[in-house]
């Protein structure tokens, strides 16, 4: 016999293609890792125009970067670091099979998800307000200049960190409405009940997403607002 | 033989989903050849215009009526994008790896059948948008198909770059997200859903490129998107990210501060593993089709694996030597042309094994295999300019002219597609279940390899005589009217090579209905796909995996009782 039956018992949750659930969960979850590399590349153009620019630039870097707020900047990390550990506990809830245990957390972590979307906002109408959004309206003159650029700083340059920043916030931002998107669909699976210990992938590569979107705001919250944090004197 | 359950393997009833919305890897591998098929000629008429254009500049074409200069920029912007996104990048890949690569490793289907159909009608999409700039006000953008700023990145630079040069961005874009789904099913494909006993070692070279240029799209796609997205913004946003102080028209632009080179370093990062991108996967064919039609294993298996790898790590730090023009230290040009002739090396030994494999073997002519021959004598013709091209110093003499031209049309252009012709005419078969005419396949052959080395071998000259690329116009020049004559035989040989084309397209659309019944194992080549029925059942091997116990290249075994082990054969496994 060169052939042998694929035929075998499965749940429903076994797409016909796949001769294992083993095999259907190693698959989705190599198709998440894969996903989230192009997600690094696609972020990575734009951290390599950061790279630059901010070399290029330093003095109109430091001053936009101390117009950001601080403190809201500093709760939203908070915030989607909180929304992570809900996430890591989702899935160990999931695995041990704790429907109720598992709907709450997502919903905890929905809302997390949420309250950073609303304290993103927050701050970009504050930026609304003081004209640095990029474009004609654009005014850099009542920014705090860093005391050691003896010659001012160049609005067209500040210009370009402010287009930075909301690139890439924006961007990171899609990536969490997406991610609520995604969270919100497992939420009504789990209310469902279709997780069980022994068919839970969703719930895994959803939590690898957020993990993921959550990393990228971990390197953005440094790079955008802490440089030259240093006490002003 | 085991009884399948009813359930498993129903194939899906109804038109829309079993051809329009289909699921089915095959299925989905005929509408990218079908979709490449359309580009191809799209992009093959604008050649045509343009090489019209150039030795009668006054002639009135139709369609486009008396083509400006602005206009001819708009044909090349428009022949470069289509050829290089919408058939170089989705034929072979989209197209012959989607409907073999899965047959090939002994998979019932690719790992996400939804993603793969959503990556082939994301496809669709942005082809329909970028064939929409054509139409729009201004008509198709002019920066060219690398999209160079500030050209791209200003709405007043010129009479395309208004809305067509949105959506020629927007159309890049949408391709980005539809490849990279692709290419993410390829990886977990060729990583998950093997047969028993298909170690990576024993797969086909054809899946092994595949799967080298799913690794090279994933990582270069990503990038390409988010270089796309900024210039959006440029565009219609206000930002400058690639804009520096910028007067059109004696008018001081909005932007400034930003770097054009920023642009050309994130497009080539992505441009250069595109072009291994087009023509990896050629050279699978090509190693598949020798050994089949050499009657020999491929000499040296894994050092084809390595070099196909090598070529992708290399091809991700050469993108410098796009930008040798553009003004770079000498130390990173330096490095650049350093690795770029490294390629040179596993290039080397592609070629060699190629020669090694039909060396002393008593070849079959059959179409394929002239194809095949035809992919490797391009490959040379046109690799060969590349060492010139990487020395930064000849490169600043020979870039802007038709040098270059002659070079990547060679080798990423005609090359890549030759690899497509010889997988059209050696799969057509099993796609079908009927042969291709043997004759007129012949026929095709002769005409477009002596064509296309009519069109581009010229080009070498017409560079070294200094004619400029991207120029409308040569007349009212009088160095470059006396290359006129060269120019007018380029011309001549388009239009051979071009109508030489429908002798392929009448051949596949009357083979696929009159051609004679192919057997199962027409060529009596080894891998999987010969294995199965003609055309493959919906699950590919009607309700059985297959098991693997050869490598995929074991013809002129001694002692075998025929000159070719399948690789599901059991006997014979002692020996080996």
């Amino acid at each position: 016999m060169s052939d042998s039956p694929i035929a075998v018992e499965h749940g429903p949750e076994l797409r016909h293609h796949f001769a294992s659930v083993e095999q259907q969960r190693d698959a989705a979850s190599l198709g998440m890792w894969l996903f989230l590399a192009t997600e690094i590349m696609f972020f990575g153009g734009m951290f390599c125009a950061y790279l630059i620019y901010r070399m290029w630039y330093f003095n109109e870097f430091a001053a936009g970067s101390r117009s950001l707020n601080l403190k809201w900047g500093t709760i939203n990390t908070i915030v989607l670091i909180c929304s992570s550990l809900t996430v890591a506990l989702g899935v160990r809830a999931a695995q041990m099979g704790k429907r109720k245990l598992l709907v709450i957390l997502l919903i905890l972590t929905i809302v997390f998800g949420l309250a950073f979307l609303g304290i993103k906002g927050i701050e970009w109408h504050e930026k609304y307000e003081h004209h640095h959004i990029p474009g004609a309206s654009f005014d850099a003159t009542a920014l705090e200049k860093p005391p050691y650029s003896n010659g001012g700083i160049d609005p067209s340059h500040e210009q370009i960190y402010f287009s930075l920043y909301f690139a890439m916030t924006g961007l990171h931002a899609l990536h969490m409405i997406i991610g609520v998107g995604i969270f919100a669909f497992l939420l009504f699976h789990a209310w469902k009940g279709r997780y069980t210990p022994q068919y839970n992938t969703p719930i895994e590569i959803g939590g690898l997403y957020w993990h993921f979107v959550d990393i990228v705001w971990i390197y953005l919250f440094p790079l955008l607002y802490l440089i030259d944090r240093k006490p002003l004197g | 033989m085991v009884a399948q359950d009813a359930h498993a393997h129903a194939a899906p009833q109804g038109f829309i989903r079993k051809y329009i919305f289909s699921l089915d890897h095959k299925v989905i591998g005929i509408q990218y050849i079908l979709l490449a098929l359309t580009a191809v000629f799209v992009g093959m008429f604008l050649s045509l215009l343009m090489r019209i254009h150039m030795i009668w500049p006054t002639a009135v074409l139709p369609l486009v009526g008396e083509i400006k200069p602005e206009t001819y920029l708009s044909l090349l912007t428009m022949h470069g994008t289509i050829m290089v996104f919408f058939v170089l990048t989705t034929a072979p890949q989209g197209g012959f790896g989607n409907y073999f690569l899965p047959i090939q490793i002994g998979a019932p289907d690719m790992a996400f059948p939804v993603l793969n159909m959503l990556s082939f009608w994301t496809t669709f999409v942005a082809f329909v948008v970028m064939l929409a700039a054509f139409f729009v006000t201004g008509g198709a953008p002019l920066h060219g198909w690398t999209g160079y700023a500030p050209l791209s990145a200003l709405q007043s630079a010129g009479p395309g770059e208004q809305l067509g040069a949105d959506l020629w961005i927007t159309s890049i874009a949408i391709f980005c997200i539809a490849s990279l789904m692709g290419a993410l099913n390829f990886i977990t494909t060729t990583l998950d859903l093997r047969a028993k006993g298909m170690t990576m070692m024993r797969m086909p070279l054809t899946v092994w490129a595949w799967f080298i240029t799913a690794i090279l799209g994933l990582l270069a796609f990503g990038v390409l998107l988010s270089a796309g997205i900024l210039l959006l913004l440029d565009r219609n946003l206000g930002t400058s990210f690639y804009v520096p102080l910028v007067v059109v028209n004696g008018q001081v632009m909005g932007h400034k501060g930003g770097s054009p080179l920023l642009w050309q370093h994130l497009f080539w990062f992505f441009g250069h593993p595109e072009v291994y991108i087009a023509i990896l996967p050629g050279m699978g064919v090509a190693s598949q089709l020798l050994s089949t039609f050499a009657r020999k294993p491929i000499f040296g298996y894994k050092a084809m694996v390595y070099a196909i790898m090598a070529i992708g790590i290399l091809g991700f730090v050469v993108w410098g030597h796009h930008m040798f023009m553009s003004g770079m230290s000498p130390y990173s040009a330096f490095a650049f042309s350093i690795m770029t002739m490294a390629i040179g090396v596993p290039s080397a030994i592609k070629t060699f094994n190629w020669l090694g494999t039909i060396y002393k073997s008593r070849v079959r002519f059959h179409t394929p295999m002239l194809y095949a021959i035809g992919f490797v004598s391009l490959f040379v013709s046109g690799g060969l300019s590349g060492p010139f091209l990487a020395q930064p110093v000849l490169d600043i003499p020979l870039h802007d002219t038709a040098f270059v031209v002659a070079h990547f049309h060679l080798i990423m252009g005609v090359a890549a597609i030759f690899g497509m012709f010889a997988a059209t005419y050696y799969w057509f078969p099993k796609m079908f279940g009927r042969m291709m005419n043997e004759r007129w396949g012949r026929i095709h052959f002769v005409l477009t390899l002596i064509g296309t080395y009519s069109i581009f071998m010229p080009m070498h000259y017409l560079g070294m005589a200094a004619q400029p690329r991207r120029y409308s116009q040569f007349t009212e020049v009088a160095y470059l009217s006396n290359l006129m004559p060269l120019n007018r035989f380029i011309t001549y040989a388009a239009f051979i090579t071009i109508g030489a084309q429908f002798i392929f397209v009448i051949n596949l659309f009357w083979s696929m209905f009159k051609g004679p019944k192919a057997s199962d194992n027409p060529w009596e080549a080894t891998t999987l796909e010969w294995t199965t029925a003609t055309p493959p059942p919906h699950d590919n091997f009607g309700g059985h995996t297959p098991v693997v116990y050869h490598g995929p290249y074991e013809y002129g075994v001694p002692g075998a009782p025929k000159d070719y082990v399948m690789q599901t054969d059991p006997a014979g496994v002692a020996a080996h």
